[in-house]
């Protein structure tokens, strides 16, 4: 990107540097999303249906774990993926994959402690009416994720919140390496760094206004969704 | 040789109660319900119908006594439930159906719709149905799991007089197909219009079992006849 | 569940684009102050368009770059701490040390100048400094730039661990965090000339010394050892290293300029470097 170059000149001038950027963290983000919720949706789920043994302690953990740090989550993952950790042999350090890992382990606390909070509310309502209709535990997952899809649209924007809008995690495994693992937020690090503020505080706005607009998007499909189901 | 086919009728009760913390919501029951006309649980509010329903349905286990459905300790789950405010699936009406049936089966599906009126609604989504529409659904779907004996409770208490004529023509409807209906209410009227017989419940206790026509015109007990006079029975 | 297994294809799908098609690629582990000054922006794509490989920098403190390399995640090493550097050499992570460039350390402050530097030598001013407790703010990272400025210290014969008080901050981040910080709290900070010349926010602060012969700042570059490393890409990583110093790759440092000031000075080849 061409130094001393307002924010706004770059996206009006089509800066293909910009793009690169702005594509590169709606892929890590949004495939860190989906991931999360491939597991923590079901897993979610599960904890608000199933008692067992050590319940309400892992709904307490996974509930601090909504608060982790993104520069932990960076450094235990860059351990685990350095050529001298264990998972080193992948060889995904420094790459886009790597990211989309750390970050989807980052959102998997918030994916799964809201949808256990919606399941168990709307499993209060179904129980009864379910149970009378001799629904299988496995059955009644699928039934009640299903119903409760538009909230949990909701929880998966705040995954999405969470994941597009840190810096510490995609910094330490991403390397912010230029045009392959610079994302939003780690270019407006190294421009403040850099001292170009204003160029930083355009990027800035770009990125709110990006995740301004996927939440927008998102709340139109779950209107649209709603007036159709009821 | 014919293997005599499973009924969970008779539906027994013996010495049955329910207890939560100190209160017995049903004590010492003995009832026994057999096959054949409608069987209408009457009572007061509080007086136990919904939870003998419940007991009836297997949705709880009773904490002293124990009840048997055709003389064994489990139903056979040809056993069908429909509540007072039903739940309706984010789904359309016909979906609805369709899940309680458990198999994709268009035909069956409209059949059942058919048979509680609402083929017109079938696309629509089944939160957006009135009041009325949606105990029909909820008949459907309990109809979908085809019962030997379905308990409905209290299902027009929420409906005005219209809706509630509609429900009550499925429901005898449903009775003279063969299926046996054990229905709760706390209205009079109702209970006549489709009783055989009548359990009449107050405070927790079996009060009186009589035919519908022994039970309206000649009531043994005092409760009872305060309850047809239309006294609160405390 | 029909859904599930869609979303499980589309993230598998999504998971094996081709992020990581490009095979004829290196990573460099390098520090912050190269990569401010620009320095990589300018260079890599003459040595891309030359052999075809793709050269992935992650910037860091030289402490920490050296620090990758001993974990085997960079394939090639490009630092400013000899010191340091002919550490990792002897203990085996390094296979060999080309001097590449150099270049000068810079002592920035505010245009008041409290403590009244301006112009002197070096050592004279860090006494001066501490003598004044006017706020000086250390990078603190065991980057290039913070082992030249503790050397430098030490040469005053401050013990600066001990001496040090509540005007000398430490602030573990890299040399823009640091001209930021030094910027916003009016203080002396030791800077590399390039990060310098091409920072964009030097508000009050202005070159007070330089020119000191205690303020050369000498760069190296290393293979990581493929013996300790086997996944080291050694080939390519000995083509970068053969390009810096080259007549061709030093002439194009040499031509990296900012306001016509020349940021780099190659010296391949150097004896002692």
């Amino acid at each position: 990107m061409p130094d001393g170059a307002s924010a706004l000149q770059l996206v009006f001038g089509g800066d293909p540097g910009l793009y690169r950027i702005v594509a590169l963290s709606l892929y890590v983000s949004v495939a860190a999303v989906l991931l999360a919720a491939l597991v923590a949706l079901p897993f979610g789920a599960f904890l608000a249906l199933v008692k067992f043994p050590g319940r309400t302690f892992v709904v307490v953990v996974i509930n601090a774990f909504m608060g982790l740090p993104p520069v932990v989550v960076g450094l235990a993952v860059y351990l685990l993926l350095s050529r001298s950790g264990p998972l080193g042999f992948l060889g995904i350090l420094f790459t886009p994959h790597a990211m989309i890992v750390a970050q989807a382990l980052l959102v998997i606390p918030i994916i799964a402690a809201l949808t256990r909070q919606t399941i168990e509310d709307l499993w209060t309502e179904y129980r009864e009416e379910l149970t009378a209709l001799r629904v299988s535990p496995a059955r009644r997952v699928g039934t009640l994720i299903w119903d409760a899809r538009f909230s949990l649209v909701t929880t998966l924007l705040a995954g999405f919140g969470r994941a597009a809008a840190e810096v510490g995690t995609v910094m330490i495994v991403g390397g912010n390496i230029e045009g392959f693992t610079r994302t939003m937020t780690t270019a407006i690090a190294l421009e403040t760094s850099k001292g170009d503020l204003p160029l930083a505080m355009g990027l800035g706005l770009v990125l709110v206004t990006i995740v301004i607009g996927v939440n927008a998007i998102a709340w139109g499909a779950r209107r649209v969704g709603e007036l159709r189901a009821g | 040789m014919m293997r005599a086919p499973i009924t969970d009728l008779p539906l027994a009760f013996e010495n049955a109660s329910l207890r939560i913390g100190s209160v017995d919501i049903l004590a010492g029951l003995n009832l026994e319900i057999p096959a054949g006309a409608p069987t209408i649980l009457l009572g007061p509010n509080g007086s136990g119908k919904s939870t003998l329903l419940r007991l009836a349905m297997n949705l709880v286990r009773p904490t002293a006594g124990r009840i048997t459905w055709g003389r064994r300790n489990h139903p056979d789950e040809r056993l069908a439930m429909v509540f007072q405010r039903p739940v309706m699936l984010r789904r359309t009406a016909a979906a609805n159906v369709a899940y309680a049936l458990g198999r994709r089966d268009e035909r069956r599906v409209t059949e059942l719709l058919d048979r509680v009126g609402l083929s017109p609604l079938a696309a629509r989504p089944a939160r957006r149905l009135s009041g009325g529409e949606q105990q029909r659904l909820a008949l459907a779907r309990a109809l979908a799991r085809d019962p030997e004996i379905l308990f409905l409770d209290e299902p027009t208490a929420s409906l005005d007089p219209a809706a509630t004529k509609a429900v009550e023509d499925i429901i005898a409807n449903v009775a003279a197909s063969g299926v046996k209906i054990v229905m709760a209410t706390h209205e009079l009227g109702q209970a006549r219009r489709l009783a055989g017989d009548i359990v009449f419940l107050a405070r927790g206790r079996l009060v009186e079992r009589a035919v519908a026509a022994t039970f309206f015109n000649a009531p043994k007990t005092a409760e009872a006849a305060a309850f047809l006079r239309g006294d609160l029975v405390i | 569940m029909n859904r599930r297994f869609v979303l499980a294809l589309a993230l598998a799908a999504a998971l094996s684009a081709p992020a990581l098609a490009q095979d004829k690629s290196i990573v460099v582990a390098s520090t912050t102050s190269t990569q401010d000054s620009g320095l990589f922006g300018h260079i890599l794509p003459s040595f891309k368009a030359k052999t075809g490989i793709d050269v992935k920098v992650i910037a860091q403190g030289t402490g920490q770059a050296l620090d990758t390399g001993r974990r085997g995640d960079a394939d090639v090493v490009f630092v400013h701490a000899k010191s340091q550097e002919e550490k990792f050499l002897a203990e085996g992570h390094g296979v060999k040390r080309y001097p590449v460039m150099y270049n000068d350390f810079v002592l920035i402050g505010p245009k008041s100048d409290p403590a009244s530097v301006k112009g002197k030598d070096v050592e004279t001013a860090l006494k001066a400094i501490k003598a004044k407790g006017a706020p000086f703010i250390s990078r603190g990272d065991r980057s290039g730039t913070h082992s030249a400025e503790l050397a430098l210290w030490k040469a005053c014969g401050i013990d600066i661990e001990k001496e040090k008080g509540p005007w000398y901050k430490s602030i573990g981040q890299g040399m823009g965090a640091a001209l930021n910080t030094a910027g916003a709290s009016e203080a002396y900070v030791l800077s590399d000339r390039g990060t310098w010349i091409s920072f964009k926010n030097k508000g009050d602060l202005a070159i007070l010394v330089e020119g000191d012969k205690k303020l050369f700042n000498q760069y190296g570059v290393m293979l990581v050892n493929p013996e300790k490393h086997p996944n080291v890409k050694k080939e390519l990583g000995q083509q970068f290293i053969d390009w810096l110093v080259s007549p061709e790759g030093q002439k194009t440092i040499a031509d990296y300029k900012i306001d016509g000031q020349k940021l780099f000075f190659p010296n391949a080849g150097a004896p002692g470097a």
